[in-house]
């Protein structure tokens, strides 16, 4: 199915199919997800009202890393197949994935406050997490910083795939160190340790955020693929070019 | 409700974080769409018949 979608015309059509369904299912779940969060969720017996913060704090840092992965793994494909589409998709992913890890960032130092007493301390998870933060922008620059599209693309590629180092860093961080962050709670061995009646919101927004993902990066890759041809169409007048999208 | 909005004593803790998330993602979005109807704009203005541009 993949290789079917990877010509741009059928993804022109198949994603313009897709997307008012995925904005659509995307707000509802965030809706119900929100609702749940801030009114029906119980209060953590040690955290009180502060657990609220981690509804949305833990999947943007779950969205923070697979966002990352997304574009590695499509600048892979793009490097080694050379397939237009996967860089646009890296490209168009980029900046969704740079926005969850700010988000991660800022909610775990609201959280880190009153429950740590301190905005931010040096522990190799928070550092780590700075660090995916800083390779988002080296790479959203990176490709910014050539006149040649296709020469900032590769350079771009090849950032985002030195950078996955950083990903199992993030992961195992918490068990490697001593860190001030407490460890994995919901994908560890032996099943989550957190209630019921916290997972289930916690996992509606995780859903949630993974839908909003989705849909930006179909977007913004429909919009990249609308400007190249708006290059092209430029470049060489009314004169139809072999794989005109749609 | 005004027990709801004090949040136990975090709220403000937990309507900055909601706030942000609100925020950056929903203006990330926003951005997002309006580029996309812009594209779209001129691509249909530059495919026009003796259009220039």
């Amino acid at each position: 199915m993949l290789t079917r979608l990877a010509n741009p015309a059928r993804f022109m059509r198949a994603s313009g199919a897709v997307l008012p369904w995925l904005a659509a299912a995307t707000a509802l779940v965030l809706a119900v997800g929100l609702v749940w969060a801030l009114v029906f969720a119980p209060p953590d017996y040690q955290q009180g009202e502060s657990v609220r913060i981690m509804f949305v704090h833990v999947p943007a840092a779950w969205m923070a890393s697979a966002a990352y992965l997304f574009v590695a793994v499509a600048s892979a494909v793009a490097l080694v197949w050379r397939h237009p589409l996967a860089e646009i998709a890296a490209q168009a992913a980029a900046p969704v994935g740079a926005a969850f890890t700010f988000v991660c960032l800022v909610t775990g130092s609201l959280w880190g406050r009153p429950m740590w007493g301190a905005w931010w301390v040096w522990d190799a998870r928070l550092t780590s997490v700075l660090v995916l933060f800083f390779l988002y922008l080296g790479y959203i620059a990176l490709v910014n910083a050539f006149d040649d599209p296709a020469r900032g693309g590769r350079a771009g590629a090849i950032l985002a795939l030195v950078g996955v180092i950083n990903l199992p860093i993030i992961k195992f961080s918490v068990d490697w160190w001593n860190t001030l962050h407490q460890p994995a709670s919901v994908f560890r061995l032996g099943g989550p340790t957190i209630a019921l009646s916290l997972l289930l919101p916690l996992l509606l927004m995780a859903l949630g955020f993974t839908l909003l993902f989705a849909a930006l990066v179909l977007l913004r890759m429909r919009t990249a693929l609308w400007e190249r041809r708006l290059r092209a169409l430029r470049l060489y007048g009314g004169v139809s070019l072999p794989h005109a999208a749609e | 409700m005004t027990g709801w909005l004090a949040m136990g004593g975090y709220a403000a803790f937990v309507w900055p974080a909601y706030a942000v998330a609100v925020i950056v993602l929903g203006g990330l979005a926003a951005m997002s769409w309006r580029r996309y109807r812009a594209v779209r704009r001129e691509l249909d203005a530059a495919r026009r018949p003796g259009d220039d541009a």
